[in-house]
């Protein structure tokens, strides 16, 4: 019998395979298609103070081995995720993640504080959209502005406290050494890439929202470097996304350091991506004889 | 809210049915026995990662276990499908979305610009008792399938084409303004431009319509909120759960 059970802070998930923020809605739309139960955890859409209507169409373009996407935190806003949407998720067994986003400090300090106390197991905070104006990456490129949402967000909550991360920020580790002063619990590595793609004939960008943040197999040796990189110089857990497909990638992010991953854009293509991954760790563990999968947590030799 | 399935569905057939089109015949008896008229099935093409993500395809005809999908050859993802072979098999999920309301519908007429025929069949076969017209147009006469389909359902069939080439001369939309009289349903797939005219000149004369929407998706069951539709209400409806067919008075094309 393999354990597959994970910490992150005192969140404790019996299995190290969740999904990504923004590819999994609001957590019940894929019930018919999978057991919800048996992942990990699921992290919710950004949830902002107000509802956003998001960025213009099209907000999606595929591109080789990848997709971009200009959603723009297209959400429903605080007040009707804790009375409509929340309801629906506390039924499905398996711990739950809110994704928070905000355009300024107090809006994530505002959005924290009205979780705290309904039942949800951790906050993601989303220092890292690429697809707004204000806030999101913002934040995540500066480690002084890091430093000040993580220490005012963690002043009015007690649950795990993730901080999920840019790709483009000048030095990672800096602002994940920022966040984890400022207290959070765990680092989710990373958010897309900025990307672009343009229609000769209009000479338009292809996305509403112009350019767009890139995500899908394209970008998992990107994310698991940048994951190698941070987790070896971090003492926090680190969650590895980007472009995870298959259990073999989720193996690779584990070996670079990752205490658990997130699937995001492969839930498209397979729906029960997630739930084949954790079979193949299962697998791979007993395989290898190793007891526990937490003893391959950093265990590359580079 | 009904179940979605994601089965492998067999290629009982795959046959061009005129410049760019081809007609796709698989069997599933989950798909075909659970699926009503308007809905989708979102289909994986190939088992690589390239092309990425699934195409949305309306069920064109429905038939015990097995279903058709009437496609264009339009990129990649449809120029692989068509080198697809009767025997193989198609990774696919459905169906999905919200179909056409029947309740209720009082002498239908259907309007099809183009490859907007192929969620409108299906629709038709359910109103093969009520003698439904039916308007087909095109820019020419190539562009006009399923005729005698349609015709051997019962239905009274009109055909506009742009060039004159089958049928009246001119749009679908501008032949559905002199046709509509007694009809108090109407149903239209086809481009926007078109969409919207059968739009208008419904609501100018107090007649409902339902309309089936084409929209860039990413995942089909509306978790990425990649795909959308203005909602009159404000901010927007997804195209893959909330429609792909919607009433007029729910959107704003």
């Amino acid at each position: 019998m393999v354990d597959l059970s994970v910490k992150i802070g005192a969140l404790e998930l019996k299995n190290p395979v969740m999904v990504a923020s923004g590819t999994f809605g609001y957590c019940t739309e894929y019930g018919d298609l999978i057991d919800i139960s048996r992942l990990g955890a699921v992290v919710t859409k950004a949830i902002t103070l107000h509802p956003r209507e998001g960025n213009p169409l099209p907000r999606i373009w595929e591109t080789a081995c990848g997709i971009l996407n200009s959603v723009g935190l297209e959400n429903v806003g605080v007040e009707v995720f804790l009375k409509e949407k929340l309801p629906k998720i506390r039924s499905m067994a398996t711990k739950l993640i809110v994704n928070v986003a905000g355009s300024e400090i107090n809006e994530y300090v505002e959005v924290v504080r009205r979780i705290e106390g309904e039942g949800v197991d951790g906050i993601e905070l989303n220092l890292s959209c690429p697809n707004v104006e204000k806030g999101g990456m913002t934040f995540g490129r500066d480690p002084q502005l890091t430093h000040q949402v993580v220490s005012e967000v963690r002043e009015v909550t007690q649950l795990p406290l993730l901080v999920k991360l840019t790709p483009h920020a000048a030095a990672p580790e800096e602002i994940a050494q920022s966040a984890i002063s400022a207290g959070c619990d765990g680092l989710t590595l990373i958010n897309t890439f900025l990307g672009l793609a343009v229609d000769i004939e209009t000479r338009r960008p292809r996305l509403g929202g112009g350019r767009g943040g890139l995500s899908g197999p394209a970008i998992k040796p990107l994310a698991l470097h940048l994951v190698c990189e941070v987790a070896r110089k971090v003492d926090v857990p680190v969650l590895g996304v980007g472009g995870i497909s298959s259990g073999e990638d989720v193996i690779e992010f584990i070996l670079c350091g990752a205490t658990a991953v997130q699937i995001g854009t492969a839930n498209f293509v397979n729906p029960e991506t997630a739930l084949n991954c954790l079979d193949f760790i299962r697998d791979y563990c007993k395989r290898k004889d190793i007891e526990r999968i937490t003893d391959l947590i950093g265990k590359v030799g580079v | 809210m009904s179940s979605i399935y994601h089965t492998l569905a067999k290629v009982l057939d795959n046959r061009k049915v005129g410049a760019s089109f081809y007609l796709l015949v698989l069997q599933d008896s989950a798909i075909a026995r659970n699926a009503k008229p308007g809905q989708f099935v979102h289909m994986r093409i190939g088992a690589s990662c390239d092309p990425l993500l699934r195409r949305p395809f309306s069920l064109h005809w429905v038939e015990g276990d097995s279903f058709e999908i009437l496609y264009q050859v339009v990129g990649r993802g449809t120029g692989l499908l068509s080198q697809v072979r009767r025997g193989e098999a198609l990774d696919l999920l459905g169906p999905l979305g919200r179909g056409f309301d029947l309740k209720g519908v009082r002498s239908p007429l259907v309007v099809a610009g183009g490859l907007g025929i192929a969620p409108l069949l299906f629709l038709t076969q359910k109103f093969s008792g009520e003698r439904p017209t039916v308007l087909i147009g095109g820019s020419t006469k190539e562009e006009i399938l399923c005729e005698e389909r349609v015709r051997a359902l019962g239905a009274e069939v009109r055909i506009a084409t742009e060039d004159g080439s089958s049928g009246t001369k001119g749009l679908v939309a501008d032949l559905l303004a002199t046709t509509l009289s007694s009809h108090r349903s109407v149903f239209a797939c086809g481009p926007t431009g078109m969409l919207k005219e059968v739009a208008e000149i419904c609501q100018r004369k107090g007649v409902s319509s339902q309309l089936s929407l084409e929209g860039r998706m990413g995942c089909g069951v509306g978790a990425c909120l990649g795909c959308g539709v203005k909602s009159k209400a404000g901010g927007y409806k997804r195209v893959c759960s909330d429609g792909p067919v919607f009433h007029s008075s729910e959107i704003v094309l």
